[in-house]
């Protein structure tokens, strides 16, 4: 089972969960990650999240198949919010259901590494005071992509 | 000559105020950086835009390319910055 979705809305941790475990008899462990707006200073208002319609679905899909293949997966969701979030709101969900706990972490690992650089997803965040500032690429995010080639 | 969609997102599309141009190239050995060359000749906010993004990056029809990848008539080409998902 693969399972990617890009949406304005929120997901439900607890039945995306349901859905991975119950998949099969087989499956020993399901590992998951979910990414929120964080607000390190203090004055963040929001966090608009903007992509390439069609594009990202792709890429999306891409990884999925590409982690569900490499780590013997189960089951495989990814779930990524688009608009604009308010702080705390979680934007992305990733999880795996494999066998063995080793390949649904691994598996969630690699899918939220690749995923930061490798789909087309731009974060823009808004102040308290008004600012508007397009979040820059890290260093870190694409030599933890590149960890996993 | 032949039509190709252009496409532009975050910090482009904001800093450029639209999102989409239509322009014509020549039918053959056009790639992705004879593209922007010839964008710059056309359009100078374009131009200013696209050279002053760091590490700009292109897609075509939905594919991440690298510059020296070829173009065709009917291309969907895209430009933005890195990217910056999860």
């Amino acid at each position: 089972m693969q399972h990617v979705v890009v949406q304005e809305a929120a997901f439900d941790v607890g039945h995306e969960y349901t859905r991975l475990a119950e998949l099969s008899d087989h499956v020993g462990g399901v590992s998951i990650f979910v990414g929120c707006v964080r607000d390190t200073a203090g004055d963040l208002q929001s966090l608009t999240l903007e992509h390439y319609p069609g594009m990202t679905e792709k890429m999306l899909q891409n990884l999925s198949a590409e982690a569900f293949e490499r780590f013997h997966l189960a089951g495989c969701t990814i779930i990524h919010r688009v608009g604009t979030l308010g702080v705390g709101s979680p934007i992305v969900f990733v999880g795996a259901a494999a066998a063995h706990r080793a390949e649904a972490l691994q598996a969630t690992a690699f899918l939220i590494d690749k995923l930061k650089t490798g789909a087309p997803f731009w974060k823009c965040e808004q102040f308290k005071d008004g600012r508007r500032v397009w979040v820059e690429a890290k260093a870190a995010d694409d030599e933890a992509a590149a960890f996993w080639s | 000559m032949a039509k190709i969609k252009v496409l532009y997102f975050a910090s482009l599309r904001e800093q450029l105020g639209y999102a989409e141009d239509i322009i014509d190239v020549p039918q053959a050995g056009f790639d992705i950086q004879s593209l922007i060359t010839l964008l710059g000749e056309k359009k100078p906010q374009v131009k200013a835009v696209l050279t002053e993004t760091p590490r700009l990056r292109a897609a075509l029809n939905q594919t991440l390319v690298s510059f020296t990848t070829a173009v065709k008539p009917g291309d969907e080409v895209a430009f933005f910055p890195p990217m910056t998902g999860g």
